[in-house]
This record gives C-alpha cells, structure tokens and sequence, in this order.
C-alpha cells in the first residue's frame, strides 16, 4: 500500500488534477451532435465513477484481509475506503443528473444505467446502517466485513452488466457501443486517463486522513476503557 | 439543342440540391468563448478552487500529524 505520510503521490495529485482541469478545457475534443460542449464533463463525471469502484475495491480488498486475520486495523482501512466511495459515488450520480438533464432532457431518465447505479449506493448506504446498529466490535466488524464483500459483488453487475443487457442511453450501455467515438479519440484519452489518476489519488489522500484520525480515536477508545475496567 | 439544355440545367439543379444536403451540418460549439478567451477566466476560476481543496487537504494532513506526535509524546512519557 502507498505510505500514508509520503508525499510525492500527493504532490502527484494535485498536479494531475490541476493538469485535467487545464487540459480538460483547453485541449480539443471532437465535434459532436447532442452534446456538443459538453464532451467535457467525460473528463469530470467519470473519473468519479472509476474513484468509487477504486475505493471499494480496496475496501472489499481489507475486509478480505480483516475476516482471514482478524486485526482490527484491517476493518479500520475497509470502513474508511468505503466512506470515500460512497462520496465518490454521490458525486458520480449528482453530476451525471446534470449531464442527464442537459442531454437526455431530464434529471431522472430512469435509464438502467442511473437505477443501477442509485442501487448500488444503497447497498453501500446499507453497510453503513448495519454497522452502525451493532454495538459490539468484533460483530460490527466481522458482520460489516462480510456484507461489504457482498456489496462489491452485487455493484458489479449493477453497474457493468444489467446496463449492457438492457437497451440503455448511456455510453457503454445497451446499444450504445461505448465510449469508443470519443475514446479513440487520442486527445481525449491524454486529458481523460490522468484525471482518473488523479482523482483516484485523491480518494487515497482523504482516506488516508480518516484512517489516521480513527487509529488515534481507537487507541484514546482502547486507553480509557482500560482505565476503567 | 434546347430541350438538351433543359434536361441539363434540371440535372445541375439537382444536383446541387443534393449537395447542399449532403455537405455535414456545423455542430454548436463554444468556439465563441474559446475566441474571446474568456474560457481562461474558467479555467482560473476551477484552478482556484482546487489548489483551495489540496491546500485545505495538506493542512488537515498536518495537523493529523501533529495530532499523532502529541499522542505518542503523551503515551510515552506515561509509566
């Protein structure tokens, strides 16, 4: 794992996204119809998607890890990632409806794509409901480990695979063939791939913090509760 | 001669008809905004606003290091 306190990747960071931002107005992009300009939201609206399906992963990754040995740090890595994800994710749905309205004429176009995506977010809201209704330790994180392994597996196909099967507007959905008109756009790609670095970077960053300020708030926890015992 | 010419003309103006529809419709883009530079005064804006959010995100990362430093002086000062 990246080293917490390190800070090239953050500096790494920081540059990729103020190069997408840049690039991403600056550079060219293709003249299409429907969404003329806005082409460019690719650049922003995406790279939320690819951040929370990075964060969960890892998220899944460490409850993985916490269930085969038991360290509570593990379920302290796999809460937090799932808490970036989850902001990436409302983030990801939020500018989508403003893409949606813009290009498809309405916020909600109830598209496989969107629905599949809002349920996703609710089983991950779900993970958070379950552990926050469980009192004991050990049980919230062995519990909340396993359903989180259950959340990456049902988002899989929410995401990528229902919206392939159905007729959807959405790019890479459905008829739709994919980002393939502006994804073999090679300018495109020179703006597109750093942005989701970059973002994804970022998602590391914030939960880096979290888990920092949950390794001090455990051993405070930890200290007090053997005071008092 | 003339209905020759007829036939002809009939046929140029067909033709350029077709050519006319034929020739790919201009997609709207901001090229206005592009001319006038004003997407500079975009671009600087969101560059702000994200050198804002790292820089507000490097201070939390220190004082969480800060934080971590005082809690491993006060723990180990303990008996």
């Amino acid at each position: 794992m990246l080293n917490l306190k390190s800070i090239w990747w953050k500096s790494l960071c920081a540059l990729l996204l103020i190069y997408s931002v840049v690039g991403g107005f600056l550079m060219r992009v293709p003249r299409l119809s429907i969404v003329n300009e806005t082409i460019r939201a690719l650049y922003y609206h995406v790279p939320m998607w690819f951040g929370m399906v990075f964060m969960f992963l890892v998220s899944t990754w460490y409850a993985v890890k916490y269930l085969r040995n038991h360290r509570m740090d593990d379920d302290i890595i796999s809460v937090e990632f799932a808490n970036t994800g989850l902001v990436f994710g409302l983030l990801g749905i939020v500018t989508g409806m403003i893409w949606a309205n813009y290009t498809w004429g309405t916020p909600w176009h109830g598209d496989p794509k969107q629905n599949g995506a809002a349920i996703a977010l609710l089983v991950y809201f779900a993970y958070f409901v379950l552990r926050g209704s469980l009192s004991n330790d050990e049980q919230r994180a062995r519990l909340g480990a396993v359903y989180n392994i259950f959340a990456f597996f049902a988002m899989i196909p929410l995401i990528f695979i229902i919206p392939r099967m159905t007729s959807s507007m959405h790019p890479g959905s459905g008829g739709n063939p994919g980002f393939n008109m502006y994804d073999l756009d090679n300018n495109m790609r020179k703006v597109f791939y750093p942005a989701v670095i970059g973002w994804i970077l970022m998602g590391c960053w914030i939960a880096s913090l979290r888990i920092r300020l949950r390794r001090i708030e455990e051993r405070i926890l930890d200290e007090a509760y053997e005071k008092s015992a | 001669m003339k209905p020759m010419k007829r036939v002809l003309s009939i046929f140029l103006v067909l033709i350029t008809t077709v050519l006319a529809h034929a020739q790919p419709q201009e997609i709207e883009m901001a090229d206005g905004m592009r001319a006038e530079g004003k997407i500079y005064v975009v671009v600087a804006i969101l560059v702000v606003i994200l050198l804002g959010l790292v820089g507000y995100l490097v201070i939390l990362d220190r004082k969480t290091s800060r934080l971590e430093e005082k809690y491993k002086e006060n723990h180990q000062s303990r008996p």
